[in-house]
């Protein structure tokens, strides 16, 4: 949290020692929300800059670590292997992504409340097999078969809160029981024949690997973006200013969505002078951006911040904490089949190995490194697309350098821990400079 | 409202009796903790209720609550008789309750912490500028000394901790607040911002119940004094007319030894007759 108000970042300054005194007097009689002599505001951009500096040295350090360590592993993977930063090398790299990426973002959710969910690889290779077994063997029609996959997610995810609810056993093991129970039903799904092609023809597995967007939709979608984003910000503002706030200048608004636009503009580009922006990946980026809204913008989301940060105060306060947990349970599970949907198709297979293998701890380590804490109530839906970016560098990475999964296993299991020391010191540092 | 500040008129009935308690008892097994209990709470009146560790505070509070609801007895809020049965009929009744343990999500900033559980929302999401406008009229209706409401609560100092929780008890404009041990654990100045802060809910026209074991604060900002000892009402005094000695005796039951009598002779304080409750207090 910062020490000035979020949108102040024009406001004057008024420092208690330094400030003139005639700018404090315009500034109270200004906004209601910067009366406070000991409030520490910054001017402008430079003031802008100052005050994260501020920031990052209080241990509030939000996305800053995994943005650096992205770039040292860019430039490292460059410097190796020129074809890593190819656009062919970066749309490959947008496509392993999103698979993996959804049930980061279900991994979030459970982390934010301070509990966990080892299960999601086991219950998207149940799902991969359920789609696989229904649509090809069954020949269910392919909605049907998707949705059956997805109910199949929510209801495990039911049966987990259920199951904490009434019982109050950690999810640890709740979840360590399904990762075995739901990886043995997806063996017995897919029955003897092991492994089962999903036709290349179908939609699903055309979505997945052949579907990019037309250069003019890709760039439209970044306008819209950067459009919206600036409108949200401009309603905010004139309400904040209506009810005498501070709120953000005309121009840091027009700087802000110009800088989303000027960023998602040059990453179209570029990825447009390979085969294009996958529809696959702009899914996984929509769902992260739906759920980053219903996060910080609804009572829901409040309330997940609220029960992963203090349970007992929010049961007071009259959330029904119960119902948190079962909802974020189900959301984790439903992400982790609609993922294992996404892999299925990616593969055009669903096989044993659905699923398995290191699928499920990337996921873990992703929603990690990104940021979010393992303890409770700090995090963001974004830090699942950040993780995901930096674990699947690493492992395109190391494979162009043709170092096998040997090695990918142990960097990305540096990686991980680097994350989790970072998060422990920033905690530390935040404890001693009271942003905790 | 205009209140007059009570302690100023030891005479006259202050104001409306907005929670009158008569008979209230409350069983725990073999254990007695709540036996025919009295209590009086008026509009725009302190009333501190003090009395030893296991005196019954903290189970009259939870009758309060509606964590216990009480095995006999009367509750009378607002003239109407009254059955609190769960911590949701005290809160719709109007009675808001500021426990000891503050309950504040320490990873949310101010303006999420006084409104959780009652968000506004606007067109489905969270109207976050009326929250903060609304946080900024009551913080400044209470004289609280918050720097912005845009900071996390683990940054706030305890005094202001305290006066979150305060001020996130009068969201819903209660008839009654009940403060658990407010000034437990806190400094001087931030002791003094707390006590300010009951002065200001009093001038609000809300009735307080302070829940205190600290005889300097009492004096300071109660008009009446409940005391309760080993489960039973042992006397109410007019703070006006009494020193704090007395009431010790009376939480301590060495009412009836030579020290206090020769004290009281000394004083000439006595509780106040008439107050509704027969306070004779028993050794």
């Amino acid at each position: 949290m910062s020490t000035t108000d979020r949108s102040g970042t024009d406001a004057p300054t008024n420092e208690p020692s330094t400030a003139t005194g005639e700018q404090a007097q315009v500034l109270q009689a200004e906004y209601a929300d910067l009366h406070d002599e000991r409030l520490i505001q910054h001017k402008g951009v430079g003031g802008a800059i100052r005050e994260f500096g501020n920031r990052v040295r209080g241990g509030d350090l939000g996305s800053l670590p995994v943005v650096i360590g992205l770039i040292i592993i860019w430039g490292v993977f460059q410097a190796l292997n020129p074809v890593f930063l190819s656009p062919t090398n970066l749309v490959n790299l947008t496509l392993q992504m999103a698979a993996t990426g959804t049930l980061a973002l279900g991994v979030v959710l459970v982390l934010l409340l301070g509990e966990i969910d080892l299960s999601i690889g086991s219950v998207s290779g149940l799902s991969a097999a359920i789609l696989a077994v229904t649509f090809v063997q069954l020949d269910w029609p392919l909605v049907v078969s998707i949705l059956a996959s997805i109910i199949a997610g929510m209801a495990i995810g039911l049966f987990y809160g259920l199951l904490y609810n009434r019982f109050g056993v950690p999810s640890f093991v709740i979840t360590l029981a399904g990762l075995l129970g739901f990886l043995g039903l997806q063996l017995w799904v897919l029955g003897r024949t092991g492994s089962i092609n999903i036709p290349f023809d179908s939609w699903i597995v055309q979505f997945a690997q052949q579907m990019f967007l037309p250069e003019w939709l890709a760039y439209t979608l970044v306008v819209l973006t950067a459009a919206a984003y600036a409108m949200q910000l401009w309603f905010t503002g004139r309400r904040r200013a209506a009810a005498n706030l501070s709120s953000a200048s005309p121009v840091s608004i027009l700087l802000r969505a110009g800088a989303i636009l000027v960023l998602l503009g040059i990453a179209v580009w570029y990825l447009n002078t390979g085969r294009g922006v996958s529809v696959m990946f702009v899914f996984f980026l929509a769902l992260v951006v739906i759920m980053n809204f219903f996060l910080t913008r609804t009572g829901w989301g409040r309330s997940v911040y609220a029960v992963g940060g203090n349970v007992e105060a929010a049961r007071r306060a009259g959330i029904r904490v119960k119902r948190i947990y079962l909802s974020v349970f189900m959301l984790c599970s439903t992400l982790a089949a609609v993922g294992g949907l996404m892999a299925a198709a990616r593969l055009a297979a669903a096989n044993q190995s659905s699923g398995g293998g290191d699928i499920n701890l990337n996921a873990i380590a992703a929603a990690v490194i990104g940021g979010t804490s393992l303890f409770g109530g700090r995090g963001s839906a974004f830090s699942a697309l950040l993780g995901i970016l930096v674990i699947a560098s690493i492992a395109s990475g190391l494979t162009l350098l043709n170092l096998d999964s040997s090695v990918r296993f142990m960097v990305t299991g540096a990686v991980l821990l680097l994350a989790v020391i970072v998060d422990a010191l920033s905690r530390r540092s935040r404890t001693a400079s009271g942003r905790a | 409202m205009t209140v007059t500040s009570p302690t100023k008129q030891s005479g006259g009935r202050p104001h409306e009796n907005v929670l009158r308690l008569r008979g209230v008892s409350k069983r725990f097994g073999a254990v007695q903790a709540l036996k025919d209990i009295e209590l009086d709470v008026h509009q725009g009146e302190v009333v501190a209720l003090v009395g030893d560790n296991g005196a019954g505070k903290s189970t009259l509070v939870k009758v309060l609550a509606g964590v216990h609801p009480p095995d006999s007895g009367e509750i009378e809020f607002e003239g109407r008789t009254v059955s609190i049965q769960s911590p949701t009929d005290s809160r719709d009744l109007g009675i808001a309750t500021v426990y000891q343990d503050l309950a504040l999500c320490d990873n949310l900033d101010v303006v999420s912490n006084l409104w959780l559980g009652q968000e506004l929302t606007r067109g489905g999401t969270l109207d976050e500028v009326e929250m903060e406008q609304r946080s900024w009229s009551l913080l400044r209706e209470l004289s609280a000394k918050i720097p912005s409401v845009r900071i996390a609560v683990a940054s706030l100092s305890g005094g202001q901790r305290q006066t979150v929780a305060i001020a996130r008890s009068l969201i819903g404009e209660p008839s009654i607040v009940i403060l658990d041990e407010p000034t437990a654990a806190l400094g001087v100045a931030q002791t003094a911002e707390v006590l300010n802060l009951v002065e200001r809910l009093r001038e609000r026209g809300h009735g307080v119940i302070l829940i205190s074991h600290n005889m300097a604060d009492v004096m300071a900002v109660a008009d009446r004094v409940v005391v309760l000892r080993l489960g039973r009402n042992n006397g109410t005094f007019r703070v006006s007319d009494v020193t704090s000695e007395t009431i010790i005796s009376a939480i301590t039951g060495a009412t009836d030894n030579a020290v206090t009598r020769r004290a009281a002779a000394k004083t000439a304080a006595t509780p106040v007759p008439g107050d509704d409750l027969d306070e004779e207090p028993e050794a």
